[in-house]
């Protein structure tokens, strides 16, 4: 195995695409290094991203934020205009394992491994980010529910990068929150992850949402019924039970030691309903209410 | 295969190794540099046994690779007492006896030093979030809570 380290996108870009034998990017690693140790992967080639400044970073962006493809978890925790226009988001990353592992996790990474059950991932689907990727024909810029496109498998293709993951300008009056069940208090992975982002007016009416689950099919899913549930109403109890039957009746789940197809489904919903509320009190500008499980 | 040239500082020393692309920094600090506290329970990041800290975060060295500590600063469970004397930490554990069999010891002792660098002042239900990736399979815990808490009590006094 050979160990790269450049210093700019393309440098990494081109080092990708020309290695004939099996290459990975590294970023934090809590992802690749238990594929190497476990003998699931053997890279001829591995590129470390994080001399690349612009992985490392988290910038104003249009009036949003671009976060760095090697942005630790941790960092993103401590980022306080971060976590204060987007809770869910880094409430989601920050539940992805152990302090240890929140030292080295990223996002994007959480993105790249293409996991149905990925914590960050539902959060940043309601967000509507976006994934910048920089390739050998230049950069480009997709929606994040666009990258992983069946278990373990993206649409990146040979010799693109994600460099970093963008999320859009905050209008007033909106809140997100991410949930997610797990039998454990901690430091387990989601049987179902809920992620809920709502724009209110300034009579509390939804004008906007979106709406996206993990861990209930083979990629986390974007359910635009389920944001048509909650658009033009008061997210009341009425809009609170089409979201739970829309969120359920777009789940194609299997059946697992961690959950069973029916259950997956029912949960889908009560967590949709919980997560939207907290989503809704936080756009309200009320934000006692805390997801998660820390 | 080619060896890589790092150049780190461990505990405050400068240390410079050779290592193979693929080497873990857990299997250079134990095999090459002779720092055989941090230990390997896992191997995949689960158990906490391997912690360090890298420029001052708390990291499973199992999940580094040797080759990207160049230019890092890292601390180990070998730098935590001052010569002779321990670490309130280190002293703590032994008065209350927070430990059997001893692998999980000197990571436990390194992710405790970083959570009470970053909260002085824990809620008992915040040492066990803040150890939630540290694995013990011989206390159940208590004592070692015990310990973290009456450690951060006498810091807090110090």
């Amino acid at each position: 195995m050979r160990y790269e380290r450049p210093t700019t996108m393309k440098q990494a870009s081109v080092l990708l695409t020309r290695e004939k034998g099996s290459a990975f990017v590294l970023a934090g690693g809590t992802d690749l290094l238990v594929r190497m140790r476990t003998g699931f992967v053997e890279p001829d080639l591995v590129i470390d991203i994080k001399r690349i400044p612009a992985t490392r970073e988290i910038t104003s962006a249009a009036g949003g934020f671009k976060i760095g493809a090697a942005v630790t978890g941790a960092e993103l925790g401590e980022h306080a205009k971060l976590k204060k226009a987007w809770p869910g988001v880094v409430e989601a990353a920050n539940l992805i394992g152990s302090k240890q592992v929140q030292g080295r996790c990223t996002m994007t990474g959480n993105l790249c491994n293409a996991s149905p059950a990925a914590d960050s991932v539902p959060a940043l689907v309601a967000a509507g980010a976006k994934a910048v990727i920089v390739g050998p024909n230049g950069k480009r810029t997709i929606p994040v529910e666009q990258v992983p496109v069946a278990p373990g498998k993206t649409s990146l293709k040979k010799g693109e990068i994600i460099e970093s993951i963008v999320l859009p300008q905050r209008p007033p009056r909106s809140g997100d929150a991410y949930l997610r069940f797990i039998p454990r208090t901690e430091m387990d992975i989601a049987v179902v992850g809920v992620g809920v982002s709502v724009t209110l007016d300034a009579k509390g009416v939804c004008t906007d949402a979106r709406v996206s689950l993990g861990a209930v099919a083979p990629t986390v899913l974007l359910v635009p019924e389920a944001a048509k549930a909650l658009i033009g109403t008061k997210i009341d109890k009425a809009a609170l039970d089409a979201l739970a039957k829309a969120c359920s009746a777009a789940c194609r789940p299997i059946d697992d030691k961690r959950g069973t197809r029916e259950y997956r489904i029912k949960v889908a919903g009560v967590l949709a309903r919980r997560a939207a509320q907290i989503a809704r009190k936080r756009a309200a500008g009320n934000a006692r209410d805390r997801a998660g499980g820390k | 295969m080619s060896n890589i040239h790092v150049r780190t500082k461990i505990n405050g020393d400068v240390v410079e190794y050779v290592c193979e692309a693929d080497e873990t920094l857990l299997d250079v600090l134990r095999n090459r540099l002779g720092l055989t506290g941090a230990k390997e329970g896992c191997g995949t990041g689960d158990c906490g046994a391997c912690s360090v800290t890298i420029d001052g975060r708390l990291t499973c060295s199992c999940l580094v690779l040797g080759a990207e500590a160049d230019g890092s600063e890292i601390g180990t469970i070998e730098g935590m007492a001052n010569g002779e004397q321990l670490h309130p930490l280190q002293r703590k554990f032994l008065e209350h006896a927070a430990l059997q069999c001893g692998i999980c010891t000197p990571g436990i002792l390194v992710a405790a030093k970083a959570l009470l660098e970053h909260n002085p002042k824990p809620t008992e239900t915040e040492v066990r979030f803040g150890l939630a990736g540290n694995l013990c399979r011989c206390t159940g815990y208590d004592k070692i809570v015990r310990a973290v808490m009456d450690a951060a009590q006498e810091m807090r006094r110090a």
